[in-house]
């Protein structure tokens, strides 16, 4: 058998086959159908964790996902997973777990010395010292608490398990295979609605696993079974288990993570590990059931003691004892059925405290009615415990399990995601769930406050009619089978007045009773300020385990009621989920698409280097053989540009084609300079100015005939400018005659640069691109290599002869070689964004680092292309005072005055002799290149008064590298200020 | 009383018998020299310094609900001075110099932590424009240093350095810069104020204003009329609906930014750092939670929760920089609303009404402007006259053109 306290029969385990794995180190054995939580109980072991403050030995509180004590991290190496419940990780064949927040080892931890000088640590003593002095808060204090707070610890490693992501879409969304979802989903899963079962446990069923109840005259694990198999036939029903649906989002939309290979050594080859689902719901049930509450009394948080729900648990869907003799401690009728399942399963049950001092005895039993536990022992797990009877006598019994209850929370927290306020139901002295949840969903069962499987199956069945019904989707109720209808009897005791020690709440955060009394006397009495003060609900459980008790307490003490005290807001995810699972495959170089220019397979034969720009990889420079240093080969594809001719693919602009009798309006509607006039078959440069009168973007448009325009944008700004004008035209001016087009994609365009430009091009164009035939900022259609439709503009960004060509993008590849080709004469280059870079630097012409979200066409001066005879978006508020400052940045050019002294993009600029302080920072560079004409870096800068400082000296000062250099003030335009080259 | 480690001795020695409420809950007078609306950051830490930098009396602070539970309470606690602009970087370095000496002035351990705030750059573009806000930082006396690829990957060898969609080339670190425990702050700052007099007045809602001959005359509120010579505002996400109260449209929309916290784990991450290629942010509490976040939702809500695709969203930008984070538990999620402003910068200002002064606009910032902003606003209200530091924090500026746009994205709050 798998351990000596695993009983001889029953349970849903498969006794046939047998899964070893370890615990720190010590082999173990189990079943299918076991936990971690159940097959270690089942070999002995209670001891399996830490708490978090006092390091306090801890083991299982629960059988759930609310367990806030039996944490481990789970496998080993990059897979470890730390802060794993035990109480739901299924065990598999050589599994490794390691207990954690202990040193050196679980059952003898050296920070355990916390627990020793408690009366030191009580809530938020933190905040009344470590204050002196100053300088020892980062030194010393905060060093310590951070070493030793935490649970387990993550790998550092990439996780190597992928994630996925998926969307459904249902009727009906089950929240809990339990009796109540089990039975809302069979009546609308008959009625044929689209239905979705989700429950976080691999077993469907709830607590019918847990309890020996009958529901239609068979256990109760065996209807589930039954309901489960036909649910599973119906094609129009989805089950999902080892599914948490963790949060209620707006719109109907509830997140959901399934673990698809957790309960698996790894996930299986192509399979994830987790995924996420987001579920489109049209209505939903919550049928996610109840979460027991332990009692506060001194040492209730030895191992050993439990919650005697979980303690029934393990007893009947585990066939393990939580020990060999158990002791209970109730306040309610339901803690007695584990009396009576564990006598029944031959264990021995050595004392039933129960709270309530009248009503029948359980037959059989030691029922001491009207008594409480006022203290427990055991070092590393109970030994005895200590009650009070109700004349106030005190006996010690040896035992070695306590279960406790103290009643049932229903599982409302999904409730509560949209602001949902619960309410105090004191019939079952629990909050239900109150107004203000989701729309569309509502609660079933013991989330609802039915604690009776009768109650559970009723309500199950009732919220599925009225949703359908609210659906319009026929429905017959289905007959309810007939299941135990025991009202609630539960006399609430939240902690055991009168006795002495320190009596747990929040047994992962070390909140005691004291720490509550303590809040009180501070004055953080809400519920909120207790949560913060004390952490009190802050644990990885959320508060399922100890948050009503601490509030509860707090009641007490103000005199107020529990409602009155009211409580946090529970908040997605219901249990804690992996980041993974949220990121799905958006990671590593699948983080963003990568979006690949038309020439990149080209480029990619030519061994060029590649830079991200924006979503896109973009070519930075093509190396070639001998050259070592990046600046070599950009050095050479500039000046061979400059000296005969250059190619860029610039496909990367945006590019919009705008068409429609109004599209000459619109223009000069977005742009600040005028469009309208510009005749067919020629382009013009246009600045885009922001509302507020900043610089949007700037690029060419060009009139392909009289109602066709083609639109240019920088690629930084690509979906910007789109989005923008269409906004302009959906929203601001419905009644143009205008339609847009993105053609970003559509187009592969290259720049054909240099003295050579047009000889290399007039072997590639099929129609006259004489000067006299293609002037300088013409436009037009043509056809090149014998036939295929092109688009051809003569507009330069580097200052030389140039003309931008476009194709249709699947002929990009195809046009960057007949290019290449036809250059070789001319000892054509094909040049990246480096060389272009340093093209449009030398020129003077304002991209990103000018372009910068932050400066007007007056600071980059461009002030003249703001047009006054007509009103464009931007151009009223471009008039402010603070953006018209005649003394106020201008771009310029920097250059230093010792050629081979460097520049630093970043630098500010300082007068000769003026103190490195704000009050004389006159501007910064911008930009900055090493200009290979020159022979010396060059920069482009925003300088205050730039224009009336040109011909002057200052200093270019980096304080972050501790450098400075004297430069000169010079125009923007360091090459061919006059513009003779680009008529040429 | 005042806080020590004697004191938490002789307690801890005398089963913390001793320890008095760490303010009173007084109930409102029918009026005050000074009325303080949001008990958040801001309206504790200017009722603070009302009452101690500018001696004026008989102050009170109205909260709709618990002290602190606004945005005080919910935000990713980064404190900084890493900004660019003249109108900004004076402020916030005026800020993180009270930061320094906060606890020891409000015997309140605050828990602020100057770990340093390092800000990833992936291009070189954004490596120029760090250098420009680099030197910016350190003209206006605040520290900063440049970071290459591998000074970023001794600190933190973990992130993705082999694999990245958007390698990362560097970053802007502020030693200086880190985080503070926001509750403690909230409540140091009430603690303080309620000791020197200031009436902190819980579930008190203003639901209107009286103004008469265009002048502030007393607030309506849920917890009846309460008169006042002066009032000063200061509540963030509502805002734009106080002062309709007022009369007054405001150049802030109000959206929902999330953040998120991981379960408790041992030390991993020592300082804070920001991704540059996506938007995604996170530091570790000293408790042991990963706290994150990213962008707003990016629609305007009064609702203090955000929704799955920016969850999503957030997780991938964290994926993406650090690999391992996929075994680390999401434990909560959370909203709070932001009022953002039309160029990302606050707004501390006399109004049209007189005696009735404004501070808002503090996007997802405002945290580390606390202190600062708390001194600016009771300068204002005391002397009605701006703090030198704050001088630009105009309310007609967008009238003007003088806008404080760090980031360049004009007047679109959700991008700012
Ligand atoms: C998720 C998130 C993360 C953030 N991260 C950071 C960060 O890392 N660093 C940073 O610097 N900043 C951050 N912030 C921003 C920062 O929290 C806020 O800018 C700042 O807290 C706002 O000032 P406050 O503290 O006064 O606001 P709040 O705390 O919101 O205070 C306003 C108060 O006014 C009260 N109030 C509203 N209406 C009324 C009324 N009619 N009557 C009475 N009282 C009223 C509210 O209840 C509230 O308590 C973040 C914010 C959020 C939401």
């Amino acid at each position: 058998m798998s351990g000596p306290f695993r009983l001889p029969s029953g349970g849903l385990i498969d006794r046939g086959r047998t899964l070893r794995f370890t615990f720190d180190g010590r082999a173990f054995a189990g079943h299918p159908g076991d936990t971690l939580a159940s097959a270690l109980l089942a070999g002995g072991v209670r001891l399996m964790g830490r708490s978090f403050k006092y390091h306090r030995p801890r083991g299982p509180l629960s059988a759930g996902s609310e367990e806030p004590n039996a944490l481990v991290t789970l496998r080993s190496g990059a897979r470890a997973e730390p802060n794993t419940r035990a109480t739901v990780a299924e065990i598999y064949d050589g599994l490794q777990a390691t207990s954690q927040n202990r040193w050196p080892s679980l059952r003898f931890d050296l920070m355990a010395v916390n627990d020793l000088i408690h009366p030191f640590l009580a809530a938020g003593f933190y905040y009344k010292t470590f204050m002196w002095p100053a300088r020892f808060w980062e030194r010393l204090y905060e060093p310590l608490i951070r070493r030793a707070a935490g649970l387990g610890r993550l790998s550092g490693e990439a996780d190597p398990d992928g994630y996925d992501k998926g969307f459904r879409h249902c009727d009906l969304l089950v929240i809990g295979a339990g009796p109540a979802g089990l039975m809302a989903a069979l009546t609308a899963g008959r009625a044929g609605a689209r239905v979705i079962l989700a429950d976080e446990d691999f077993l469907p069923g709830g607590r019918l696993n847990a309890e020996r109840l009958e529901v239609a005259d068979m256990p109760g694990a065996d209807w589930a079974a039954a309901v489960v198999a036909e649910l599973a036939a119906l094609p129009n029903l989805r089950l999902m288990p080892r599914t948490t649906v963790i949060g209620a989002f707006d719109h109907g939309i509830y997140g959901a993570v399934e673990r698809v290979a957790d309960h698996l050594p790894e996930p299986p080859p192509g399979r994830p590990r987790q995924v996420l689902w987001r579920i489109y719901a049209r209505r939903a049930v919550l049928a996610a059931g109840a979460t027991e509450r332990p009692i506060a009394f001194p040492g209730n948080d030895r191992p050993g003691v439990m919650l005697a729900g979980a303690m029934r648990a393990y007893a009947n869907r585990w066939a393990v004892a939580a020990g060999r003799r158990v002791a209970l401690f109730v306040n309610n009728e339901d803690g007695l059925r584990t009396a009576a399942d564990l006598a029944e399963r031959g264990v021995e049950v050595v004392a039933v405290i129960d709270a309530r001092p009248e009503g029948a005895r359980l037959p059989g039993l030691r029922h001491l009615r009207g008594a409480e536990v006022v203290a427990t022992a055991g070092r590393l797990g109970l030994r005895s415990v200590t009650l009070r009877h109700s004349d106030g006598r005190r006996e010690t019994i040896a035992a070695d399990a306590l279960g406790v209850s103290g009643g049932w929370n229903p599982n409302l927290q999904l409730t509560v995601h949209h602001r949902g306020r619960p309410r105090w139901d004191e019939a079952i002295a629990a909050f239900v769930p109150g107004p203000g949840g989701p729309p569309g969903l509502a609660a079933a069962g013991a989330a609802a406050g039915l604690m009776s499987t009768h109650g559970a199956l009723a309500s199950g069945r009732a919220r599925a009619l009225e949703a359908l019904a609210d659906l319009g989707i026929a429905a017959r109720a289905a007959d309810l089978p007939r299941a135990e209808d025991a009202p609630v009897s539960l006399r609430p005791v939240w902690h055991v007045a009168g006795a002495r020690g320190r009596a747990w709440i929040d047994q992962q955060n070390d909140v005691t009773v004291k720490d509550i009394a303590l809040a009180h006397a501070e004055n953080f009495t809400g519920a909120e300020h207790l949560k913060r003060y004390t952490t009190l609900g802050m644990a990885t459980d959320q508060g399922r385990t100890g948050n009503v008790i601490g509030l509860a307490v707090m009641a007490g003490l103000t005199g107020r009621s529990i409602a009155e005290t009211g409580t946090t807001a529970a908040r997605p995810p219901y249990t804690p989920v992996a980041i993974g699972a949220l990121a799905g495959r958006s990671r590593g170089k699948a983080f963003r698409p990568v979006r690949l220019t038309p020439s990149h397979r080209w480029a990619e034969e030519q061994g060029a280097v590649f830079v991200e720009a924006g979503l896109w990889l973009r070519t930075q420079y093509i190396p070639r053989p001998g050259e070592t240093h990046w600046r070599q080969s950009v050095d050479r594809e500039v000046l061979a540009t400059r000296a005969s001719v250059g190619i860029c693919d610039v496909s990367t602009l945006g590019k919009i084609d705008i068409q429609g009798a109004d599209a000459g309006a619109f223009l000069d509607r977005v742009y600040a300079n005028t469009f309208s006039t510009l005749p067919v078959g020629r382009c013009r440069y246009g600045i885009m100015l922001r509302e507020d009168g900043i610089v949007f973007d700037d690029g060419t448009t060009a009139r392909l005939a009289e109602d066709e325009w083609v639109m240019t944008t920088t690629t930084a700004n690509a979906v910007a400018v789109f989005r923008h004008l269409e906004f302009c035209r959906q929203c601001l001016w419905p009644a143009l005659d205008v339609q847009l087009i993105s053609t970003t994609e559509a187009w592969a365009q290259y720049s054909v640069a240099g003295p050579n430009a047009r000889r290399l091009l007039e072997r590639i164009v099929d129609q006259d691109i004489s000067d006299a035939a293609f002037p300088y900022m013409a436009a037009g259609r043509v056809t090149v290599c014998g036939g295929l439709r092109a688009r051809l503009f003569r507009i330069s960004f580097s200052g030389e002869l140039a003309y931008e060509i476009a194709v249709p993008a699947r002929y990009g590849d195809g046009l960057i070689r007949a290019l290449v080709e036809a250059g070789r004469d001319f000892d054509a280059v094909v040049y990246g964004t480096e060389a272009l870079g340093v093209l449009r630097v030398e020129k003077g012409h304002v991209a990103g680092g000018e372009l910068n979200g932050q400066m007007t066409a007056l600071n980059m001066g461009l002030g003249r292309m703001v047009s006054r005879k007509k009103d464009a978006i931007g151009v009223v508020l471009s008039g402010r005072e603070g953006l018209t400052d005649p003394g106020g940045h201008r771009l310029v050019g920097v250059r230093p005055v010792d050629p081979s002294a460097g520049l630093t993009a970043g630098s500010h600029l300082l007068e000769p002799g003026a103190a490195k302080v704000a009050e004389n920072d006159l501007g910064w560079l911008t930009s900055k290149v090493y200009s290979p004409h020159l022979g010396h870096d060059i920069a482009l800068a925003y300088l205050r008064g730039g224009e009336a400082r040109i011909g002057s000296r200052m200093r270019a000062v980096n304080l972050l590298a501790g450098t400075e250099t004297e430069v000169e003030i010079t125009s923007p335009h360091f090459i061919d200020p006059q513009g003779e080259r680009l008529r040429g | 009383m005042r806080y020590s480690i004697w004191n938490v001795l002789a307690q801890g020695l005398t089963g913390h018998r001793g320890w008095k409420p760490v303010w009173r809950d007084p109930a409102p007078q029918a009026d005050y020299d000074i009325v303080i609306v949001g008990g958040g950051g801001h309206g504790l830490a200017t009722a603070y310094y009302l009452a101690r930098e500018f001696g004026a009396r008989r102050i009170a602070v109205l909260e709709k609900g618990w002290l602190g539970g606004g945005n005080v309470g919910r935000n990713t606690t980064i404190i900084r001075s890493n900004y660019l602009l003249p109108g900004n970087e004076p402020f916030y370095e005026f800020s993180m110099k009270l930061w320094e000496g906060l606890e020891q002035e409000l015997n309140y351990n605050a828990m602020v932590s100057q770990r340093g705030i390092i800000n990833l750059f992936h291009t070189d573009a954004q490596r120029d424009a760090f250098v420009r806000r680099g030197n910016a930082m350190i003209l206006h006396g605040a520290d900063a240093e440049l970071l290459d690829r591998e000074g970023v990957r001794r600190l933190y060898p973990f992130l993705d350095f082999d694999n990245a969609r958007f390698p990362i080339k560097g970053a802007l670190m502020q030693r200086r810069g880190g985080t503070a425990r926001h509750d403690a702050v909230a409540w140091g700052y009430a603690r303080a104020a309620d000791a020197l007099g200031v009436d902190l007045i819980q579930n008190c809602e203003v639901t209107g204003m009286r103004i008469e001959a265009g002048r502030i005359r007393g607030l309506e509120t849920t917890r009846g009329r309460i008169g006042a010579r002066k009032v000063g505002v200061a509540v963030a996400g509502w805002s734009s609906r106080v002062m309709a109260m007022a009369g007054l449209r405001l150049p802030i929309e109000s959206h929902v930014l999330q953040a998120f916290v991981t379960e408790g784990l041992k030390p991993f991450i020592d300082g804070v750092m920001t991704f540059g290629a996506g938007h995604f942010y996170v530091s570790q509490s000293d408790k042991g939670g990963l706290v994150f976040g990213g962008d707003i939702d990016g629609y305007n809500s009064y609702a203090q929760r955000g929704n799955l695709p920016v969850i999503e969203d957030v997780a991938e930008g964290g994926m993406a920089l650090i690999p391992a984070l996929g075994r680390a538990r999401l434990l909560r999620s959370w909203g709070g609303v932001m009022d953002m402003s039309m160029d990302g910068s606050p707004i501390i200002d006399r109004t049209p009404v007189e005696g009735l002064y404004l501070n808002a606009g503090w996007c997802y910032g405002g945290f580390k402007a606390t202190p600062a902003s708390g001194f600016c606003f009771a300068h204002l209200i005391a002397r009605d006259a701006p703090h030198p530091t704050a001088a630009a924090y105009r309310l007609d500026r967008f009238r003007r053109g003088l806008m404080i746009d760090e980031k360049g994205q004009g007047a679109t709050p959700n991008l700012h």
